[in-house]
C-alpha cells in the first residue's frame, strides 16, 4: 500500500485499474477529463487498452462492447456528454452487460464549465441504473473498484456520478502496490438476449424493473452510507456526496448536535439506514446539491412506512436546486432549519474594498482564434450577418472587443443552428464556427444535413490541431490517439468535400491578407460553403519572434487594443506597448494601420 | 493542528503547483490533506484560487469564508478577490505587481494598484508586499513567483512542516534541470521575508 497525493480523477482511474479494467473509453470534458489521461497515461505499463473516443455515445458503445465479451470496462465524460450517449445507455440498460461497465460521469454544480447543471443521479433513476457518489477523491477510488463487482453481480452498467469538488480535489490516497490479478475471459457467446427486438425489450423492461430491488438490497449494509446517531437530539440530517462534507463542517462550526446519515448510493437509496434514523429523529433536513433524487425516496419511504417525521429540503424551499453548495451555505441552510440566529462569521471590514477589474478568462496571446473571428468579422462588414458559435476555447469569441458569436447551445450545434436560422431569415448571411475537435465529435451529421437541405449557410472550422479547452487531447484528425502515435488521421478538408460541400477552401488565419479574401470569396458563395483556418494551438507550439510598437511610427489609433483584445497589448503607460507575454504571432502588426508594430 | 491555506492569482502562474507542493508536504508529515483546484475552461489569464488544507482530520477539500489561517497571492487584485477566505489577523504574503486584465485594456473596468495596495496594507494581520517581478530576476527566471511565495510562507511561524521539507515537496514537482533556479527562487523568497 502507498499513499499518494491524487485528484478525484486521479483516484478513479487508479480505482479501475485495481478493478483490472481492460478497455477505458472518454470524451474530453471538465471536469471528468483527467480519467482517462491518467487511465491513458498507464494503459501501456498495465497492459490494458484506452482510447479518446470521437464522442460520448461512440464512447459508451466502445465500452459496452467490450463488456459483452466479459471484460472489465469504463467510460467516461461529463454530464453533458451522457446526453449525447443516452441513445446507448437507456437500451443498455436493458440489455445488460456480461464484464463489469462502470460508467463516470462528472457532474459540475455551479456550474463551473458547463452548459447545465443536470443531475447525473437523476438520470440514473431514468435510465434505471445504480448510481454511487463519492464525497471525496478516496472514497471516489473505493466506489470504482465496488462499483465494477456490483455491475457483474447486476449484469447492469453502473452510474459512478463525482462532482466538481471530487474530480478536481487531491487527497492522500491509498493505492495498491500490486497489479490486479488479470481476468479471464469467457468471451461473447452468442444468444438472442444481445439483440434488442421489442419482444425482449418487453421481457427485459420486467427484468430491469426487479433489479431495481436487487440493487437496493446490495445498498442496504454498504459501508458507503453510514449513520450516526446521535441521542442528544431528535434531528436528523441525510447528505448525499460532497454535501456530507459540507454539513459535518457546518456542524463542527456551529455546535449544532444531529443524528447524521451519509448517502453514497442515492439510486436506489437503501430503506435500512433511513428507516432506523426515521424511527429516532422526528425532525428530517435532506441536504443534496441539485436535484431532490435522495430527499424524494425519503419521503416515498417516509410515507410507505408511517412515519411522522417532518422531512425538510427542497420541498420546502430550505434548500436550493440549484448551485454548488459550501459550508457557508450549508450553516445558513442549518440556521432557518433549527430556528434562531446563530452566530455569524466575523466580517472583516476595515475599510470598503477597492473595486476590483474584471477578469473572465480571454483567448490565449497568440490564439489564432482571435485571428479567425477578426477576419469574418471583416469579410462580413456592411453585411447583415449572424455568428452561430459552438464549445470550445472558441465560445469566448463572445467576449468583447470580438463579439463574433451571437449563439452557443450545445457540441456541434453550430453548423444546425445557422441552417435553422437560414430557413426564416434568408436574408441574412449565416456563419457558423466550429473547432475540429468539435467538428468531428457531432459537427459532421449537421454539415451533411446542411449540404442535403441546401441551407446557405458558411462554416468555418476553427482548425488548430487539438482539443484545446479540455487538455489536450487527441481526436480523429491528429496523428496520435491515446495509446500513441498513429498514421490513421482523417484530413478534415476531404471529410468535407465527402460529405458534398463543394466549395472548400484552407486558410492560415495569421495570414491576414490572403485569409480574409478566402473568407470573403466563402461568404459571397451561394449555398453550403466551408472555410477550414488551420494553426497549431498556441500551448503546442513554441513561441516566435517578439512584436513592440514603435512610438515614433505609433498613432495611437488604439485598432491593435480595440480590435483584437489580445492579453499581451496594454497600456501600462498611457500608449499602447506590446507586454512581455506576447507570443509571436504576428497578427496584430498585419492589422495596424501605420504599420508601427514591428519584429523584435 | 489545522492549516488552511488559500492561494489566489491568475491562471498560468503556477498555483495548482503551489497547491500540489503544499500538500504533499503536509502528507510527508502524516497529515490529512485536500486541495480544491479549478481547472478548465481557458483559465489562462482568468481568475484562479486553489485551496489547501491540512489536519488531522478533515471533511471537504473547499475552505469556509473567514476560515483561512493564510492567503498567498501571486497577484495584487487576486489577493483583494481572495481576501473575504482569510480569518481575521490572517497572514497575507502577495505579489505588489498587477497583472493588467484585457477589461482594463478596453475600458470596460479599471484596476487601481496603489488603492489594492493601500487596502491590503490595511489589513489586521502580518501583511507582507513583495516586488515578484524583481524577486524573480534576482532568482535568474521569471516564472518562479510561486515558489518564491513558498519561500516567503515557509519563514513564518508555528508550521507544521520545515522549510526543507517544503522545498523538497516543491522539487518533487519540478523537472530536474530546473532545481537549482527554484532552490535559488525559495531562498530569495525567504531572504525577503528578512527585510520585510
Amino acid at each position: 500500500m502507498t499513499l499518494k497525493l491524487l485528484m478525484g480523477n486521479e483516484a478513479i482511474a487508479y480505482g479501475a485499474i485495481e478493478a483490472g479494467v481492460q478497455v477505458a473509453t472518454a470524451y474530453p470534458g471538465t471536469p471528468s477529463s483527467e480519467v482517462l489521461s491518467t487511465l491513458a497515461g498507464l494503459a501501456q505499463e498495465k497492459g490494458f487498452y484506452a482510447e479518446w473516443s470521437v464522442n460520448e455515445k461512440v464512447a459508451l458503445e466502445v465500452a459496452a462492447g467490450a463488456a459483452y465479451t466479459g471484460a472489465r470496462a469504463l467510460a467516461a465524460m461529463k454530464q453533458v456528454g451522457l446526453n449525447v450517449a443516452s441513445d446507448p445507455l437507456m437500451s443498455l440498460a436493458y440489455i445488460g452487460v456480461k464484464g463489469g461497465l462502470v460508467l463516470v460521469v462528472a457532474d459540475d454544480p455551479g456550474p463551473h464549465s458547463s452548459q447545465t447543471e443536470q443531475d447525473t443521479r437523476l438520470f440514473a433513476r431514468f435510465a434505471k441504473l445504480p448510481v454511487l457518489d463519492p464525497a471525496t477523491p478516496s472514497e471516489a477510488l473505493e466506489m470504482t473498484k465496488y462499483a465494477f463487482d456490483l455491475s457483474e453481480q447486476l449484469l447492469l452498467p453502473v452510474i459512478l456520478r463525482p462532482t466538481t469538488r471530487t474530480c478536481h480535489a487531491c487527497q492522500d490516497v491509498e493505492i495498491q502496490d500490486k497489479d490486479a490479478e488479470p481476468k479471464k475471459i469467457s468471451g461473447f457467446q452468442r444468444s438472442p438476449n444481445w439483440v434488442i427486438f421489442p419482444n425482449l425489450s418487453a421481457r427485459k423492461h420486467v427484468w430491469l424493473n426487479g433489479q431495481q430491488e436487487v440493487a437496493r438490497d446490495s445498498f442496504e449494509n454498504s459501508p458507503f452510507n453510514q449513520l450516526t446517531i446521535n441521542k442528544q437530539t431528535d434531528v436528523g440530517i441525510i447528505a448525499c456526496g460532497v454535501s456530507y462534507n459540507y454539513v459535518m463542517e457546518a456542524l463542527q462550526l456551529t455546535g449544532l448536535e444531529a443524528s447524521v446519515l451519509k448517502i453514497g448510493t442515492p439510486y436506489p437509496l437503501p430503506a435500512v439506514p433511513v428507516l432506523k434514523l426515521l424511527k429516532h429523529a422526528k425532525k428530517i433536513l435532506v441536504i443534496e446539491e441539485q436535484e431532490p433524487v435522495v430527499e424524494d425516496q425519503v419521503i416515498a419511504l417516509a410515507w410507505k412506512n408511517r412515519s411522522a417525521a417532518q422531512i425538510s429540503g427542497k420541498n420546502d424551499c430550505l434548500v436550493p436546486r440549484e448551485g454548488e453548495f459550501n459550508v457557508n451555505k450549508v450553516r445558513q441552510i442549518l440556521e432557518s432549519f433549527y430556528g434562531g440566529q446563530l452566530e455569524q462569521p466575523v466580517q472583516v471590514a476595515a475599510s470598503l474594498a477597492p473595486e476590483l477589474p474584471l477578469r473572465t478568462p480571454v483567448l490565449c496571446a497568440g490564439c489564432s482564434h482571435r485571428a479567425s473571428f477578426y477576419i469574418l468579422k471583416e469579410a462580413a462588414r456592411g453585411n447583415d450577418t449572424l455568428f452561430a458559435g459552438d464549445i470550445g476555447c472558441y465560445t469566448l469569441g463572445a467576449m468583447a472587443p470580438l463579439n463574433t458569436t451571437d449563439t452557443c447551445l450545445c457540441m456541434g450545434a453550430s453548423v444546425s443552428i445557422a441552417a435553422g436560422l437560414s430557413r426564416v431569415e434568408p436574408h441574412r448571411q449565416q456563419v457558423a464556427f466550429l473547432g475540429d475537435s468539435t467538428f468531428f465529435h457531432s459537427g459532421i451529421p449537421g454539415l451533411i444535413n446542411a449540404v442535403h437541405n441546401g441551407a446557405n449557410i458558411t462554416l468555418v472550422i476553427l482548425d488548430n490541431r487539438t482539443t484545446a479547452m479540455t487538455g489536450h487531447q487527441p481526436h480523429p484528425g491528429l496523428n496520435r490517439t491515446a495509446m500513441g502515435p498513429t498514421d490513421q488521421s482523417i484530413n478534415i478538408a476531404r471529410m468535407v468535400e465527402a460529405c458534398g460541400v463543394e466549395f472548400v477552401q484552407v486558410a492560415d488565419p495569421f495570414d491576414l491578407k490572403a485569409a480574409l479574401q478566402v473568407a470573403k470569396d466563402v461568404l459571397a458563395y451561394d449555398g453550403p460553403a466551408v472555410v477550414i483556418m488551420q494553426r497549431e494551438c498556441v500551448a503546442q507550439i513554441d513561441k516566435g519572434r517578439h512584436r513592440r510598437i514603435n512610438p515614433e511610427l505609433c498613432t495611437e489609433c488604439g485598432a491593435c487594443i480595440d480590435e483584437l483584445g489580445c492579453p499581451a497589448i496594454g497600456k501600462p503607460a498611457g500608449s499602447p506597448e506590446i507586454l512581455e507575454n506576447c507570443f509571436g504571432c504576428g497578427f496584430c502588426s498585419q492589422l495596424c494601420p501605420v504599420g508601427a508594430i514591428e519584429e523584435v | 493542528m489545522k492549516l488552511d491555506i488559500v492561494i489566489s492569482g491568475v491562471g498560468g502562474q503556477g498555483s495548482v503547483l503551489a497547491s500540489r507542493a503544499l500538500a504533499s508536504a503536509g502528507m510527508g508529515i502524516g497529515l490529512d490533506v485536500r486541495t480544491s483546484e479549478v481547472i478548465g475552461m481557458a483559465q489562462r489569464e482568468g481568475s484562479v484560487t486553489s485551496q489547501v488544507r491540512l489536519g488531522e482530520k478533515l471533511y471537504g477539500a473547499t475552505i469556509p469564508d473567514y476560515e483561512a489561517d493564510i492567503l498567498l497571492g501571486f497577484e495584487l487584485a487576486e489577493t483583494v478577490r481572495a481576501l473575504p477566505k482569510l480569518k481575521p489577523g490572517g497572514a497575507i504574503i502577495a505579489s505588489a505587481s498587477a497583472i493588467v486584465p484585457v477589461s482594463v485594456q478596453l475600458g470596460i473596468s479599471s484596476y487601481d494598484q496603489e488603492a489594492m495596495q493601500h487596502y491590503l496594507r490595511e489589513q489586521p494581520g502580518r501583511v507582507v508586499l513583495l516586488d515578484l517581478d524583481e524577486l524573480a530576476k534576482k532568482a535568474g527566471h521569471p516564472r518562479t513567483g510561486n515558489v518564491i511565495i513558498l519561500g516567503a510562507l515557509s519563514t513564518l511561524p508555528d508550521l507544521p512542516f520545515a522549510p526543507n521539507q517544503l522545498l523538497q515537496a516543491v522539487l518533487s514537482y519540478i523537472p530536474e534541470k530546473l532545481h537549482n533556479t527554484n532552490r535559488r527562487a525559495f531562498e530569495v523568497g525567504r531572504q525577503a521575508m528578512e527585510v520585510a
